[in-house]
C-alpha cells in the first residue's frame, strides 16, 4: 500500500535527515542567496548525494541506479524540503532525468544518465512559455533541417536553466498552441549555437532561466518519444515530477508547521503563552488536519507510480491541488502566528513561506489541478 | 473454526435461503415488516446480529476475520444492517466493564434484538461539557432514586431501557462523581417529550426523571467510575459514525456527483459552471483524503509506528465532508431544493432537503467541531492550556 513508511524507508529518512542537519543548515541556503552564488546550489553536496545513490534512485540497475521507487525518492525529497536545500532534484532528476528515462533511446540514456547520477551533469527542462502552467501551450517550433531539426522560440521559468548542461526542450512539430498533438521533445546541448540563457532569480532564492532558441540545431537521435506524440512522454514526466515536488513541499510545510507549533508553545504575550488562546489553537488544529491529509495523499500518489496503478494522473493532481493549498495555509499562518518577527528576513519562517509559493506555481497550482482532476473524473 | 472460504460459502448459502430479494435494498425505512422480522430471526438463530460476541451471551462467537467476512457478504447483497444502541454501543461497553450477572442479564436480549435501548447522556446544561451533568442518583436501600433531565435522547419514546450517566457524588471534581447505570423506561416517574427538529423529524426527546428507580445491581463498573465508561462508549459511537455513509437512506441512490452533473449540465465537455466544478472536485478530493488518512492511521497502528489519536480529526473532517456534500447538492438543486411537502417536488428532492437540514447536526453531536479542534490542540499537538 505504501501509506506508511517501510523499515527501509524509515532508515533512509533518518539518514537523509542527519545528512541535511549536518551539511545543510539554513545558513547555507542564506549564503547561496546573499552572495548571489553563480551556481545557486552546492555542487560538492550534490555530488555527495550522487555517491549516496540518491540522484539515481529511480534508474534501473543497468544504468547504475538503485531501481527503487517514488516511495524512497519521496523520503529524500521531503528531507530536502525540510532543509530548503536548493539542490537540483527537480530540474535534473524529476524533469530532465525522467524525460530521458521515459522517452530516451537506450544509447541516449547510456550516453547521458551515468554522468547525471554522479552529480556531474545538470539537466533542465524547457517547457513553459506563459505565466501560468499550461502544458500544451507551446509556440516554440522545431522544423526539419537535413537529418535533424532546428528549434526556434522562447521559454520561461526553466528551473536551473542557468547551469544545465543539457536541456530537454518541448517544441511543436505540427499543429498549433494548446493542442496535445504535434509536440516533440528534444535534448539540446546547452553549448549549442543559438542557445541564449538569461538567469532569473526567484523569491525563494532559487534560479530559473529564460532561454531563447535561435534556430538551434539538434540531432534526430536526440528526440525523446515519438515526433508529434511527445505529449505521451510529457504527461508522464509532469505527473511524476508533480508527485516528487509534492513530496518536497510536504517536508517544507511539515517543518514550517513544527516551528510554528514550537513558537505557540513558547512565545508569551499578555503574561501567558500565546498557544493558550483558543483562536490560535483551533487554527493550529486545522493546519494539523490539512497536513495529515496532504501526507496521506502524497504517499498514495507515490504508490500509484510504484505499484503501476492506472490512476497516476488523477493522484498527481489530487496531491498538487492539496499541497498547493496546504502550502499557502501553513506558509501564511506560519508568518502570521510569528507576528512581527515573522516579517523579518532574520526569522527563517519567511523562507519557508516563499519556497512554498514558488512550489505552488511550479507545474500548476490548486485551481489548475482541480480542473484537471475534474476532467479526469469526467466532469 | 471453518476456513474463511468455507465460511463465506456458508454465509452465501444462508443468504440464499433466508434473505428474500425485496430486502436486498440496503437500509431503508420502508422495508416490509414481516419478511424483515423473519430475516432478523434467522440472524438471531446463528448469533449473527452480534457476530463477534461470545456464544454464551447470544453472540456468534466469530473471530475478527470471520466476522469481517460475514459483514462483507451481507454488504455485497445489500442486506439491511441490523444494529442498535444495544449492539453497537451498550453491548461492547458491558463486555468490557460489566460484571458477569450484568452480562448474562442484558447481552442475550440485545443479541436477540429484543430490547430497545436509549442513551441518557446530554443534558440542557451539559452538552459539549458533558461532565458537568447534574442528573442525581441517590442510593436508598438496594435502589437508586434518579432525579433530573436528559436531552437529545434518540428513540426515548420507543425505548424499553436506558443507559444513563448520573451524578452519584457532588462533593468531588466533576469527572469523579459520575456513575453509569441502567434502568427501565416504563415507569410513572419518567416523562418523555419529543423534540421537533429543523428537518421536521422528532427522533430525539427530552426525558424527565422525577424520582425514577434503578436497581443498585444495575450500576455498571465502580460507583463514581462512570466517566471512564462514558468516554469508552463514545469511542464506539465515533466508530459507528465514521462507518456510515452520510445518513441518506437507500431511496437517494444518486450520489452528489450524479446530482451536480445532472443539474448543472455540461458545456464543451465540462461542467457548465466553473466555480461549482472546482467545488465538486474539492469535495471529492476531501473525501478521498479523509479515507486515505483513516486507512493510514490504521496501518500505522498495526505497524506500531505511532499511537496518535486520529478519532477527533476523523470526526471533525467527516462532519465537514458530510455537510459540504449536502451544501453542494442544495446549490445544484436551486429552488427545487427548497420544497417542504406536497406536490411540485419529487420525493428524492424532498429527501435531499431534509438531509441537508439534518446533517447540520453532524458537526454538533458526538462532540462539536469546536470540541474536536480543542481535543486535537490539547491531546495531539500537546499545546499547553
Amino acid at each position: 500500500m505504501g501509506l506508511i513508511l517501510s523499515e527501509d524507508q524509515l532508515i533512509l529518512r533518518d539518514m537523509a535527515k542527519n545528512f541535511f542537519d549536518e551539511k545543510s543548515p539554513m545558513e547555507r541556503m542564506r549564503t547561496l542567496r546573499d552572495t548571489n552564488d553563480d551556481t545557486g546550489f552546492t555542487r560538492e553536496l550534490w555530488k555527495e548525494m550522487g555517491e549516496l545513490g540518491w540522484i539515481s534512485i529511480l534508474l534501473p540497475e543497468a544504468l547504475g541506479g538503485a531501481d527503487m521507487g517514488y516511495g524512497e525518492l519521496g523520503v529524500v525529497l521531503s528531507e530536502c524540503g525540510r532543509a530548503l536545500a536548493p539542490e537540483p532534484f527537480m530540474s535534473t532528476v524529476l524533469l530532465g532525468g525522467n524525460a530521458i528515462l521515459l522517452g530516451g533511446s537506450e544509447p541516449l540514456q547510456k550516453d547521458l544518465l551515468p554522468d547525471v547520477s554522479t552529480g556531474d551533469r545538470i539537466l533542465a527542462m524547457a517547457f513553459q512559455e506563459q505565466g501560468r502552467f499550461a502544458p500544451y501551450a507551446v509556440e516554440t517550433r522545431a522544423t526539419k533541417d537535413g537529418g535533424g531539426f532546428k528549434i526556434r522560440g522562447e521559454k520561461l521559468f526553466v528551473l536551473d536553466g542557468h547551469v544545465a548542461n543539457q536541456i530537454v526542450v518541448v517544441a511543436r512539430t505540427s499543429g498549433s498552441s494548446g493542442e496535445r498533438d504535434g509536440l516533440s521533445l528534444f535534448v539540446v546541448d546547452a553549448n549549442s549555437a543559438g542557445v541564449e540563457v538569461q538567469r532569473t532569480q526567484m523569491l525563494d532564492g532559487r534560479n530559473a532561466a529564460r532561454i531563447r532558441f535561435e534556430d538551434t540545431a539538434v540531432d534526430a537521435g536526440r528526440v525523446l518519444g515519438e515526433i508529434d506524440a511527445g505529449a505521451d512522454v510529457l504527461d508522464a514526466v509532469f505527473d511524476r515530477a508533480t508527485i516528487g515536488l509534492c513530496a518536497e513541499m510536504l517536508g517544507t510545510f511539515e517543518e514550517a508547521f513544527e516551528r510554528t507549533l514550537e513558537y505557540l508553545k513558547n512565545r508569551e504575550q499578555f503574561g501567558v503563552k500565546i498557544g493558550t488562546f483558543q483562536a490560535l489553537r483551533h487554527r493550529a488544529s486545522e493546519m494539523y488536519g490539512e497536513l495529515e491529509f496532504a501526507r496521506s495523499v502524497v504517499r498514495d500518489a507515490q504508490s500509484s507510480i510504484d505499484d503501476g496503478r492506472d490512476d497516476v494522473a488523477q493522484m498527481a493532481s489530487a496531491a498538487k491541488a492539496r499541497c498547493s493549498d496546504v502550502g499557502n495555509l501553513i506558509g501564511g499562518e506560519a508568518v502570521q502566528m510569528h507576528g512581527g518577527i515573522g516579517m523579518t528576513d532574520e526569522e527563517d519562517v519567511g523562507l519557508f513561506f516563499k519556497r512554498l509559493k514558488a512550489a505552488e506555481l511550479t507545474l500548476g497550482d490548486a485551481i489548475y489541478h482541480r480542473n484537471r482532476y475534474a476532467s479526469l473524473r469526467g466532469y | 473454526m471453518a476456513s474463511i472460504e468455507d465460511f463465506r460459502q456458508e454465509v452465501r448459502d444462508f443468504i440464499e435461503t433466508s434473505l428474500p430479494a425485496q430486502l436486498r435494498v440496503g437500509n431503508r425505512k420502508d422495508l416490509p415488516g414481516a419478511p424483515l422480522g423473519k430475516w432478523i430471526t434467522a440472524l438471531v438463530e446463528r448469533g449473527w446480529v452480534t457476530p463477534e460476541w461470545p456464544t454464551e451471551y447470544g453472540g456468534g462467537g466469530l473471530d475478527r476475520k470471520h466476522a469481517a467476512a460475514l459483514k462483507a457478504e451481507l454488504k455485497a447483497v445489500r442486506a439491511p444492517i441490523i444494529s442498535s444502541f444495544g449492539t453497537s454501543m451498550l453491548g461492547p461497553t458491558l463486555l468490557e466493564f460489566g460484571n458477569e450477572a450484568q452480562k448474562k442479564e442484558f447481552l442475550p436480549p440485545i443479541s436477540r434484538h429484543e430490547i430497545k435501548w436509549c442513551q441518557g447522556y446530554s443534558e440542557p446544561g451539559a452538552g459539549s461539557d458533558l461532565a458537568s451533568l447534574q442528573t442525581r442518583a441517590e442510593k436508598k436501600g438496594d435502589e437508586y432514586i434518579i432525579t433530573g433531565q436528559k436531552i437529545w435522547t434518540t428513540g426515548a419514546d420507543k425505548a424499553d431501557w436506558i443507559f444513563c450517566l448520573v451524578r452519584t457524588d457532588t462533593d468531588v471534581p466533576k469527572h469523579d462523581g459520575i456513575s453509569f447505570i441502567l434502568f427501565p423506561m416504563n415507569q410513572p416517574e419518567i416523562e418523555v417529550s419529543p423534540l421537533h427538529l429543523i428537518d421536521g423529524t422528532a427522533e430525539f426527546s427530552q426525558v424527565f426523571f422525577n424520582g425514577a428507580r434503578a436497581k443498585a445491581e444495575h450500576l455498571v463498573g465502580p460507583v463514581n467510575g462512570g466517566w471512564t465508561i462514558a468516554k469508552r462508549l463514545l469511542q464506539h459511537e465515533r466508530s459507528v459514525e465514521g462507518g456510515s455513509e452520510g445518513g441518506l437512506s437507500g431511496a437517494a441512490k444518486e450520489t452528489y456527483v450524479d446530482i451536480v452533473k445532472r443539474e448543472i449540465g455540461f458545456e464543451n465537455g465540462v461542467l457548465a459552471n466553473a466555480t461549482i466544478r472546482q467545488q465538486l472536485a474539492q469535495q471529492e478530493l476531501d473525501a478521498q483524503a479523509l479515507k486515505l488518512t483513516m486507512a493510514r492511521a490504521r496501518e500505522e497502528a498495526r505497524a506500531g509506528q505511532t499511537a496518535r489519536d486520529i478519532g477527533s480529526l476523523g470526526k471533525y473532517r467527516w462532519a465537514n465532508m458530510v455537510k459540504s456534500e449536502q451544501d453542494l447538492v442544495m446549490t445544484a438543486l436551486g429552488s427545487q431544493g427548497l420544497g417542504w411537502d406536497g406536490p411540485g417536488f419529487e420525493e428524492t428532492q424532498l429527501e435531499r432537503t431534509k438531509a441537508w437540514l439534518i446533517t447540520r447536526a453532524d458537526s454538533i453531536w458526538g462532540g462539536t467541531n469546536e470540541v474536536q479542534l480543542n481535543v486535537i490542540a490539547k491531546r495531539v499537538l500537546q499545546i499547553p492550556e
